[in-house]
């Protein structure tokens, strides 16, 4: 019948150019779905090649086509070739490899589909499925979405089995012995005899031997690596000051080039003079840009001094001139028409024809992504060719940028990913691609670095939106009975998939990410998104929609909770619809010692629970309210990705999207005045120090049906849990973020 | 202009007014100290100057008056400094930028102070921004240096000893 035919493509590379003289084993596997017309041509144009493990004289090289921007995806990634392959860990190369669409993720527009992530019917399932046709189509290689883990954990399992199955056929023939009874371990075939061959001196003849399609992978209670923490494979040359970012790559003749650009966003420049920075220091030439300038000069710093001279005559932008009027756009959203109703349950209208039990309107600000690497790329451009060094979330984009601005074909260009000085979704963005191509294709023959200032990024970023909530709520004996609940922001798909030119139909999911979809059981529920028409430009920032609507949802749950005389918790649990989200809240109530021993005078702690990326994430923060203000003393958090693959790094990525959601919801806020944001560097736009980072405490849980990324979940529980904790220490609701505009922190 | 880094000197013609970080990494290609904020507000440019810990951003190369030790003089891959062993011991880093700008706060304050109270950590490395939050390995990992450091003295001590009696 062939109506589930599978399509599979097998490539091997012996000696080309793409794999710099060694052998790559690839793997990749694509089972059509039933019914969609669009595959026959998708698999047509489809070049399926994969690498992923590469041998040569001098070794093994895995290679992990993700950003490693801090959230430990090279180890992992790496882990799961290893595991397969019989390699270990601190005995082979890890690296980032080219720009391909080969390396397309498939998993990273699950999220996209209007399905709770607890919904696993058959259409919601069949719906996740089909996101991976887009996915191929686009060919993006992107890291985000927290699904470089789902997407890898069975095609990078596979491309290592596949290779160890090659490399054994390969073995037996060189040893003249029984392919079966041969083994695998640290890299080298081994025989009942005792006799052990190489990887290395296998890998020619590996290279002309067919490999499986669908080779079998170990069962868990044989894996060495993963379940268990690796050190990671970028630990010694970050903590060395040798881990290259792409702001160290030298090349010999580099230039050092940095921007000025239109701080009111989109508008063009009109003129600009340039004479004196022409004739400072160092300085080589001067390079006009779509929206403002670029100095060259031998180096950074010369160009900085000198881009701090020039006069421009900016366009004004299209977008209200002060923040009021970016807030009374989004609240007046409200009275359009609704973007979606994802979520609309029981009799809503007739359930508060009574009036409401509670009501209110929260809203947080603009935030920037303030990667402590300042946004920066190296370009090369000659005979031709161009060369882009680039920290970036977004490879294949970046060829494609390259092509379009040097007139050259896609083949041409030469991404080199780096490693990431933060990420956070900000370098999934082309801007500062863009402007270190324009400055090279201007600078033929000679490679630049153009490095932008904190100021220029902090001021040029595309921004977490500005949003808003509104929301009625009942609560009848103990119990939720009614919430309506309106969501109000740009759309994040709309503007960062604009600048991509990709268009995006239907409503954009993240104005409601993590409010429509959490498994809370209420009689009457609706949640409603409305779109406000873009302003500034924004973007993904570290779990996008979540971001905000967490903070949203977990507060005015809370409100509810104390409405209804229940604790928190309880209520929690009460209307929850989810055994894998029960186990979590359970698991950070006995971690945080929850309604045990009533808090010291002064002191609170706060509950939220969010379901983001798939990921039941509950976290507890404990305030004190001293005399200098609020400390934060304590977070527990607990988490459920179905498999943990290396429990200590799951820790770190919850430190950090904790902190990082801490930081936030303190302190940072991104304003605008006189058509431009008035924060430009960490004196007015700063995050959580040493002296003030709680404990964090962790417990990783693995009931979930499906293995999920830890990358982003940490940090949408983290506002609310502390707007809550501060809620419990003084009985003070804050329904707007930052927090420390309305209350008082010890920030010392 | 002289200038001597990791032991090494190095003859310089620039600005006077450039600052520190920016000769390293651009004129002398040492890249191990990082730009992060150009105003003393991050850490990420943190060097040693004479053993104590200043943010190059900001120096002028013309006021330096003392050798410069940047993390790549502190201690290589193959022969780690206690602090950068202890990173690695407490797996600190995630993305990394800013931790050889921690590694050589810590480094300091631990020449200064052998034994740090937590409030001693905190307000030594309170000038060391980190965005992807990894400060609580951060702090465990100045204890876990400050015991190295002590155990190694220690078996100086008494490797002295020995040889004197010897």
């Amino acid at each position: 019948m062939g109506r589930a035919r599978k399509i599979t493509r097998r490539v091997l590379l012996i000696g080309s150019a793409a794999v710099a003289g060694g052998v790559v084993f690839g793997y990749w596997r694509y089972k059509k779905p039933h019914d969609n017309p669009l595959l026959e041509n998708l698999a047509s144009g489809e070049a399926a090649l994969t690498p992923y493990v590469r041998i040569d004289a001098s070794g093994v090289t895995l290679i992990t086509p993700r950003a490693e921007m801090g959230q430990g995806v090279h180890t992992t990634l790496a882990a799961l070739l290893a595991e397969e392959l019989d390699v270990d860990l601190g005995a082979v190369n890890v690296e980032h490899g080219p720009a391909s669409s080969a390396y397309f993720n498939a998993a990273v527009l699950e999220e996209g589909v209007p399905f709770a992530a607890t919904d696993t019917s058959p259409m919601a399932e069949r719906m996740r499925r089909m996101t991976r046709v887009p996915a191929k189509f686009l060919g993006m290689q992107v890291t985000g979405g927290s699904s470089s883990i789902p997407d890898a954990y069975v095609k990078m399992r596979k491309a290592g089995a596949a290779a160890r199955e090659v490399l054994l056929t390969a073995a037996a023939a060189k040893l003249g012995e029984d392919r079966a009874a041969l083994g695998t371990e640290g890299g080298a075939v081994v025989s009942p005899s005792g006799r052990r061959v190489r990887y290395e001196d296998l890998a020619m003849a590996a290279a002309s031997i067919d490999p499986p399609d669908d080779p079998p992978l170990k069962p868990r209670a044989e894996w060495r690596l993963l379940g268990h923490s690796q050190a990671r494979v970028d630990m010694l040359p970050k903590c060395t000051g040798t881990a290259e970012f792409s702001i160290d790559v030298r090349l010999d003749n580099m230039l050092y080039a940095t921007v000025r650009r239109n701080p009111q966003l989109g508008g063009g420049v009109l003129d600009f003079d340039a004479e004196t920075a022409r004739g400072m220091r160092g300085v080589r030439d001067v390079i006009a840009l779509p929206d403002g300038a670029a100095v060259v000069a031998s180096n950074t710093w010369y160009a900085f001094e000198a881009a701090k001279t020039i006069r421009f005559d900016w366009q004004p932008a299209d977008y209200p001139a002060d923040t009021d009027g970016h807030v009374s756009a989004v609240l007046s959203a409200f009275d359009g028409d609704h973007d979606s109703r994802f979520r609309d349950e029981g009799s809503v209208d007739d359930a508060f024809l009574e009036g409401a039990d509670l009501e209110g309107e929260y809203r947080v600000p603009y935030l920037a992504h303030a990667t402590m690497e300042p946004l920066n790329a190296v370009a090369w451009w000659r005979d031709g060719r161009l060369d882009i060094w680039a920290g970036n979330q977004l490879p294949t984009q970046a060829v494609k940028e390259g092509a379009l601005l040097a007139g050259i074909d896609e083949t041409q260009v030469h991404v080199h990913t780096s490693y990431l000085g933060g990420g956070f979704g900000r370098r999934a963005e082309m801007d500062f691609i863009k402007a270190a191509v324009t400055v090279a294709v201007a600078m033929e023959g000679t490679p630049v670095k153009t490095t932008w200032s904190r100021e220029e990024d902090m001021t040029h970023d595309a921004y977490r939106p500005l949003a808003a909530a509104r929301f009625r709520a009942n609560v009848g004996a103990g119990a939720a009975t009614a919430l309506d609940l309106e969501l109000s922001a740009p759309s994040v798909f709309e503007s960062q998939f604009g600048r991509l030119d990709v268009p995006v139909l239907g409503p954009d999911i993240s104005i409601v990410q993590s409010a429509w979809d959490q498994p809370y059981d209420i009689p009457n529920h609706r949640v409603t998104g409305y779109r406000v028409p873009l302003m500034l430009p924004v973007s993904s920032w570290r779990s996008v929609g979540a971001s905000q609507n967490g903070f949203f949802h977990e507060c005015i749950v809370d409100e509810m909770a104390h409405a209804a005389g229940k604790d928190p918790l309880d209520f929690r649990l009460d209307m929850l619809t989810d055994e894998v989200s029960r186990a979590v809240i359970e698991a950070v109530a006995d971690l945080s010692g929850w309604g045990s021993a009533g808090s010291a005078p002064g002191q609170g702690k706060g509950l939220a629970f969010v379901l983001s990326f798939g990921v039941p994430t509950a976290e507890v923060v404990e305030v004190v309210n001293t005399p200098k203000g609020i400390r934060v003393l304590n977070v527990w958090a607990a988490v459920d990705v179905g498999t943990a693959l290396d429990p200590a790094n799951i820790e770190a990525q919850l430190h950090s999207g904790i902190n990082f959601g801490l930081s936030a919801a303190i302190m940072s806020a991104v304003t605008i005045r006189d058509g431009e944001v008035e924060q430009s560097n960490f004196h007015n736009y700063d995050a959580l120090r040493l002296p003030q980072a709680p404990q964090i405490a962790v417990r990783v849980l693995e009931n979930g049906h499906r293995i999920r990324g830890i990358g982003e979940p940490g940090t949408p529980p983290a506002a609310p849990a502390l707007a809550n904790a501060i809620f419990a220490a003084t009985g003070r609701r804050i329904r707007e973020l930052p927090l420390k505009n309305h209350i008082r922190f010890d920030l010392a | 202009m002289k200038l001597t880094v990791n032991e090494q000197e190095y003859e310089i013609d620039v600005d006077p007014r450039m600052p520190l970080l920016w000769v390293l990494r651009d004129e002398l290609g040492i890249t191990g100290p990082k730009f992060g904020c150009g105003m003393a507000l991050c850490g990420a440019c943190t060097v040693h100057l004479d053993g104590r810990a200043v943010r190059s951003c900001v120096l002028p190369v013309a006021a330096v008056n003392a050798e410069v030790r940047t993390i790549e003089g502190l201690g290589a891959p193959d022969a780690l400094h206690a602090v950068q062993a202890a990173w690695i011991e407490m797996q600190v880093a995630q993305c990394g930028y800013c931790q050889p700008g921690q590694i050589m706060s810590a480094a300091a304050l631990l020449d200064a102070t052998p034994g740090p109270s937590d409030e001693q950590i905190d307000r030594a490395l309170s000038g060391n921004l980190c965005r992807c939050g990894t400060y609580p390995r951060i702090r465990k990992a100045v204890h876990a240096a400050a015991a190295r450091l002590q155990s190694d003295m220690r078996n100086e001590a008494q490797n002295e000893t020995g040889g004197e009696s010897d």
